[in-house]
């Protein structure tokens, strides 16, 4: 476990992101995303940590069922579900934050009150994984009133998954591919993006400043 | 809707880019790590570096310059190059590579795709062909084109796409470095009896080839490296153009 302060040279004062450590793929780029718009992220499972941070990313690509064990075995379920700081999930860290996920059958962290689907191709151009860089529309849902992607109505962002959240009232922004889905979700300080705001250039750099200045 | 990619290609040898005409001869090209940045201002939608020298030469500075790529570049990339086991994968994937691409020791062990897409996931590995069409006949070839197989570039790409590989990143030796357009023909045939998306390579020399290769070869993304490298097309204006072609590209 590394540890550093974080600077937000934006809001131009310390302030402390932690990055969730656990079993998923591609944590890294998240961290390397963050220093690149000056902040120093603390990459931690400790649950005190956690808690004690003004930010928390909870980012990944891997496998629901096996990260959900990895979670529970460690407490973290629980420590994420009562965080009350602005937390963002990241692409299956959005899939883990809704109460089920077809994949492996598992029960996440019912934070949103919403399912993870199998895409099912339709035709023969519907590939999955839904891979490459596709638009959001701003959406406008009962719950969400997320101001993280209103000035990116329109804008491409980079896409890997193979399993989807349909548009539900938690639905931030929504992304159509095979179907309309939700590309981000936002439910009081819970944050969640489907895609990937540290592999979307500067769109993606915007979104991550814009949940530091929430 | 699922945008259609541009990728340069960055050919890596000893820590800077090449890049080879017809495989053979290389020119100098610059610092990867600061191309790719400048790639990526510049709206390229992913990277592929090339470590041209890996099965010849120590690998770290390859690695090295993965590191140095991962912390500075905000888009996805591929490396590929002197990749043959899945602990290259995975030291790959560490130093920050968001995919992997395998040529050579896929063909040698076609079970290497099942392993990586075991234990990395589909989305991580890229399947590269190099192939050479002769009286109707597309060949796969070994070792960046030198040493020609049995293998059936259709037969070879629908096992791949089997095993569970996520993307082909399809090379056409007859169009490589002569700049006069991609085997639309050979791509369009990919493009319907797959159902993985296509990386197209080898052939870009107009701007009229990359709407030829998506408009015509369905290809899901097209790869290039000197039109790039030396500015005979930048990709702001190449991108303006397809749109103006009606192919959905990021803007």
């Amino acid at each position: 476990m590394c540890i550093f302060v974080a600077r937000n040279k934006h809001a131009r004062r310390y302030m402390k992101v932690a990055v969730v450590k656990y079993n998923a793929g591609n944590i890294f780029s998240v961290v390397h995303a963050l220093k690149r718009i000056g902040v120093e992220p603390i990459l931690t499972d400790s649950p005190e940590q956690l808690r004690s941070a003004d930010r928390v990313v909870f980012p990944g690509q891997g496998e629901a069922s096996n990260a959900m064990h990895y979670l529970r075995e460690r407490g973290l379920d629980e420590v994420i579900r009562s965080l009350t700081q602005p937390v963002l999930g990241i692409c299956i860290g959005q899939q883990l934050m809704c109460r089920h996920s077809e994949e492996g059958d598992t029960d996440c962290l019912g934070i949103f009150d919403a399912d993870v689907k199998r895409f099912v191709p339709v035709k023969h151009e519907d590939k999955i994984p839904h891979m490459g860089w596709n638009s959001i529309q701003n959406y406008k849902s009962q719950n969400s009133k997320s101001t993280l992607f209103e000035s990116l109505d329109g804008e491409f962002v980079y896409f890997v998954h193979s399993f989807y959240v349909p548009v539900c009232k938690e639905t931030a922004a929504v992304t159509e591919y095979i179907h309309p889905f939700s590309a981000a979700m936002q439910k009081d300080n819970f944050y969640a993006t489907q895609f990937h705001p540290e592999k979307s250039g500067k769109v993606g750099q915007q979104i991550l400043k814009n949940f530091l200045e929430l | 809707m699922l945008a259609k990619r541009i990728i340069p290609c960055l050919d890596v040898k000893d820590g800077q880019t090449v890049k080879g005409t017809n495989f053979l001869q290389l020119r100098q090209a610059g610092d990867p790590v600061e191309l790719g940045k400048v790639y990526s201002q510049q709206g390229a939608d992913e990277l592929v570096f090339l470590d041209i020298t890996a099965s010849h030469e120590g690998r770290k500075t390859f690695t090295d310059m993965v590191q140095k790529v991962a912390a500075e570049v905000d888009i996805p990339f591929t490396v590929g190059g002197g990749i043959s086991e899945l602990r290259d994968v995975e030291r790959m994937l560490n130093a920050g590579a968001d995919k992997i691409s395998i040529n050579s020791a896929a063909l040698r062990r076609p079970e290497l795709i099942d392993e990586i897409v075991r234990h990395f996931g589909s989305q991580v590995c890229v399947v590269a062909i190099d192939a050479q069409e002769k009286n109707g006949v597309w060949t796969c070839f070994l070792n960046g084109g030198r040493i020609p197989t049995d293998r059936n570039l259709f037969d070879w790409a629908k096992e791949v796409n089997g095993r569970g590989a996520g993307e082909i990143l399809f090379t056409s030796m007859n169009h490589d470095g002569v700049k006069q357009g991609f085997a639309c023909e050979a791509l369009a045939r990919l493009a319907s009896e797959l159902t993985i998306p296509v990386i197209a390579s080898g052939g870009a020399g107009r701007m009229e080839d990359f709407r030829d290769v998506f408009a015509q070869g369905h290809a899901d993304a097209a790869l290039a490296a000197s039109v790039f490298h030396f500015g005979q097309i930048s990709i702001p204006e190449l991108k303006t153009y397809l749109r103006k072609e009606k192919i959905n590209v990021r803007i």
